[in-house]
């Protein structure tokens, strides 16, 4: 009995996976839930469980290539023990880690079963991430309080509809009329597709127009109960739903961010110091050299290496910069790893150049190409943004004058670059035209105070303002 | 449009030849109805040699003469009364206010007497009370009054609030054949901006039933007079959305038709009440009263409510704009509640 192997849906707007790691061969025994191949979405990794026990009879789509979700990636040759079993755990939803789908295996690894769990039938199991409920169908968490209306509970109590089970889609994830009536319509089968007519509906008798009727609130982002602080809102949600609107849910690259920039802003205490920079002689030795530079190593010098570099003189005199914070003990990181921020269409990744301090102008420049070229094409690897030691970001490239930036953590700084143009500075009581930069530097205050931040940030424009190493 | 000049049509009793105004199917109504009684009578402020401040009784003096189109001194209370006095013998007065407005100086004859007299000594009083009412037309806080809610509160009257030509005639004939008291609203700013053709043969709306003007199943618009149209107008636009919004033309307020409205909510199971009368204590409050008593378990939505606002009446043209509802308000609130 073969089963097919599909590119699971990791989130609500993700629409293809990266196969980054087959784990296992042709040929290769098996067990149903093992870890059978590792995707990336995004900023997401994770490990993709195999739906059925057996052997891995060919692999339909290899490592390094993106598909659409629900592709056929490989086929597993079953061991006879539960096609059913394997249909209905293929198209299940992955849940966003490796983890959580490893504790949901309970044929493989009855021993590590949490209790909660052991009741659950051993064969049939959707495994569906949210359905943290206690009945396999429940559209919400227990205990929740269910919203709907009068009518919605005459209905539900005329068919004898467990309300638990039905997806709502009004405001505030309400079950409303249309909700149970596509519940009843559906065979009592909820499932997110079952939940829209509410919406197509109204859209259905306007084809033609653009403007559609705005489609109705859709239900809690979490699911599962818990709301991550970066999702709470300020407001109750039934304010933010007016007028004319589109709903667009956030890619999990988004999502990552906001739970990242309220982790790092909870954490950590911010200070933000700022300097001018002299950008005069390393604008003027890179207007010299970019031409013969761009002949020798077929790459534009950009200005980002000088930071780069200048970053490094300031991390090795002030090494509490290159740190990280556990507990009461400060990690001074021996390697120098810059993360440096690089904006896309769809979100913010922070690659790293690893050892920075052992680079040259043109080593920093190729590497920082590549990862910007891969981040662009998603083709990044998961080490590739981790590990770094300090970060910079450049606001200045959309023309912000600075930037006061948010730690990326484990960092306890990150610099901040602004644009570089000319303005009349006063040099020896006379005015000069000069090429100006200001740099900014947030810092993790538990860590660094402020005489070390302005002493680095000196040394960078120092580093800077006296630029020495040669160019070509 | 309150100062309007007299429009010049020649009333000849019956309904032929072309669409007629709101103001002219008012005209037609009374002119009708002395025609076929001549218990019928016509009293009130400059409505005989004047013709009526909006010339809704131009006309009527030259051919029934000054004992049937009685010009009063400036004294509504005198009008009530008076008419109240000529009921118990046996006449049928319309009495005219010349603006609404002007009905409160008659509320202790209304509300006390002439809405009492059947009950307490066996004298019903069939008289009409009519006049201009309603804003949008930059009267100011004086003359654009929307008190129907005073007397919908008053047992033992009728009120009625038209909102087309058709059922303005109608029902102001029936009003007068009624043997109630009937208060009857003429919102002023349809008078001249809406048109209809007649039946040319006497005709008479039922008081106390509602009219679907568009049918619809996601929700209900309960609305009258004015905001009528407004509410069709919203309704148009929802359309274009994808929602389908039933709009139902309350007409009369008391006795309000609950079975028309009941229907329509088992059928959208939500409520949008429009009016142009201010929100506290007005009929949306006591609409939404009534579906809870009797309709609960038909509700999928909370009773909305888009009126004008707890204020009198502007009188800055920008500021009353601000005040009355509007069919984009209609709209927003109606994309709400079908959203609930």
């Amino acid at each position: 009995m073969a089963v097919d192997i599909v590119m699971p849906q990791m989130g609500e707007s993700i629409f293809e996976g990266t196969i980054t790691k087959w784990l296992k061969k042709p040929g290769d025994k098996v067990e149903r839930d093992e870890p059978l191949f590792e995707i990336s979405t995004d900023k997401v990794d994770a490990e993709i469980p195999s739906p059925s026990a057996g052997v891995l009879k060919e692999i339909k789509v290899g490592e390094g290539k993106t598909v659409p979700i629900q592709t056929v990636v490989g086929v597993i040759d079953a061991a006879g023990d539960g096609a059913a079993v394997a249909k209905a755990a293929a198209p299940a939803p992955a849940p966003r880690a490796a983890e959580p789908a490893r504790s949901i295996a309970p044929a493989a690894k009855p021993q590590i079963v949490p209790p909660a769990q052991a009741p659950r039938p051993a064969a049939p199991a959707p495994a569906p991430a949210a359905a943290s409920g206690p009945g396999p169908a429940s559209a919400r968490p227990a205990g929740e309080r269910i919203h709907s209306s009068p009518l919605v509970r005459r209905m539900a109590k005329e068919h004898g509809v467990d309300l638990a089970a039905v997806p709502g889609t009004g405001v505030g994830g309400r079950i409303s009329k249309q909700d149970i009536e596509a519940y009843l319509a559906g065979g009592a089968q909820p499932s997110a597709e079952v939940a829209q007519p509410a919406a197509s509906a109204f859209a259905s008798a306007a084809p033609a127009t653009q403007r559609a009727a705005a489609p109705p609130p859709p239900p809690s982002a979490t699911s599962g109960g818990q709301t991550h602080v970066a999702f709470e809102s300020a407001v109750p949600r039934e304010k933010m739903y007016f007028g004319n609107y589109e709903v667009q849910p956030m890619s999990i690259m988004r999502q990552r961010i906001a739970e990242h920039m309220i982790a790092s802003k909870h954490v950590s205490p911010h200070v933000y110091s700022v300097d001018e920079v002299d950008m005069t002689k390393v604008a003027s030795l890179r207007a010299k050299a970019k031409d013969e530079f761009e002949k020798r190593y077929e790459t534009k010098l950009t200005f980002m290496p000088f930071f780069v570099k200048a970053a490094v003189a300031g991390l090795r005199a002030f090494p509490t910069m290159n740190a990280s914070l556990d507990g009461t003990n400060v990690i001074l990181h021996k390697e120098i790893n810059i993360g440096i921020a690089v904006a896309l269409e769809w979100g913010l990744i922070v690659p790293v150049i690893k050892n920075a301090d052992e680079k040259n102008l043109l080593g920093i420049q190729r590497n920082l190409n590549d990862l910007a070229e891969r981040a662009r094409t998603k083709k990044l690897k998961p080490e590739e943004v981790q590990e770094g030691t300090f970060s910079i970001t450049n606001p200045g490239v959309f023309g912000g004058l600075f930037g006061l930036p948010v730690i990326s953590q484990p960092n306890v700084g990150i610099l901040g670059l602004g644009a570089i143009e000319k303005r009349p500075v006063v040099i020896n009581d006379s005015i000069a035209i000069r090429s100006m930069c200001y740099v900014t530097l947030s810092y993790d205050h538990r860590v660094v105070d402020g005489a070390v931040a302005h002493q680095f940030l000196h040394k960078v424009k120092e580093t800077l303002e006296n630029w020495s190493e040669p160019l070509l | 449009m309150a100062s309007g000049k007299p429009n010049g049509n020649v009333v000849d009793g019956n309904g032929s030849g072309g669409p007629v105004t709101f103001l002219e199917a008012i005209k037609q109504a009374m002119f009708e109805e002395m025609e076929r009684d001549p218990a019928v009578v016509v009293i009130g402020e400059d409505v005989g040699v004047y013709g009526g401040a909006f010339k809704t009784s131009e006309g009527l003096l030259e051919r029934f003469g000054w004992e049937r189109v009685i010009d009063t001194p400036i004294s509504e209370s005198a009008i009530i009364g008076a008419a109240c006095g000529m009921s118990y013998l046996g006449l049928r007065p319309i009495c005219e206010m010349q603006f609404i407005d002007f009905i409160a100086c008659c509320f202790n004859q209304l509300t006390n007497f002439v809405a009492k007299g059947h009950y307490l000594w066996n004298a019903p009083a069939p008289i009409v009370v009519r006049g201009p009412s309603g804003g949008g037309v930059h009267g100011g806080p004086f003359h654009s009054a929307n008190p129907e809610m005073y007397f919908v509160h008053t047992p033992g009257l009728k009120v009625i609030y038209p909102s087309t030509p058709y059922d303005a005639k109608g029902l102001l004939k029936a009003a007068v054949r009624d043997n109630n008291p009937v208060l009857f609203f003429e919102h002023k700013f349809l008078y001249r901006r809406i048109k209809e053709e007649l039946p040319a043969e006497d005709y008479t709306v039922p008081i106390g039933k509602a009219a679907v003007r568009r049918e619809g199943r996601h929700l209900t618009i309960l609305s009258y007079a004015a905001m009528m149209h407004t509410s069709l107008e919203a309704a148009e636009a929802l359309a274009k959305e994808g929602i389908e919004a039933e709009v139902i033309d309350l007409r009369t307020l008391l006795p309000l038709d609950e079975e028309t409205i009941l229907q329509s909510v088992k059928k959208t199971n939500k409520v949008l009440v429009v009016h142009e009368d201010t929100k506290t204590g007005g009929i949306a409050g006591e609409i939404a009263a009534i579906l809870c008593e009797k309709a609960f378990g038909d509700l999928d939505g909370p009773l909305m409510r888009v009126t004008s606002l707890d204020t009198p009446v502007p009188y800055a043209p920008t500021l009353e704009d601000y005040f009355l509802p509007n069919a984009q308000k209609v709209f927003a609130a109606a994309k709400e509640l079908a959203r609930y």
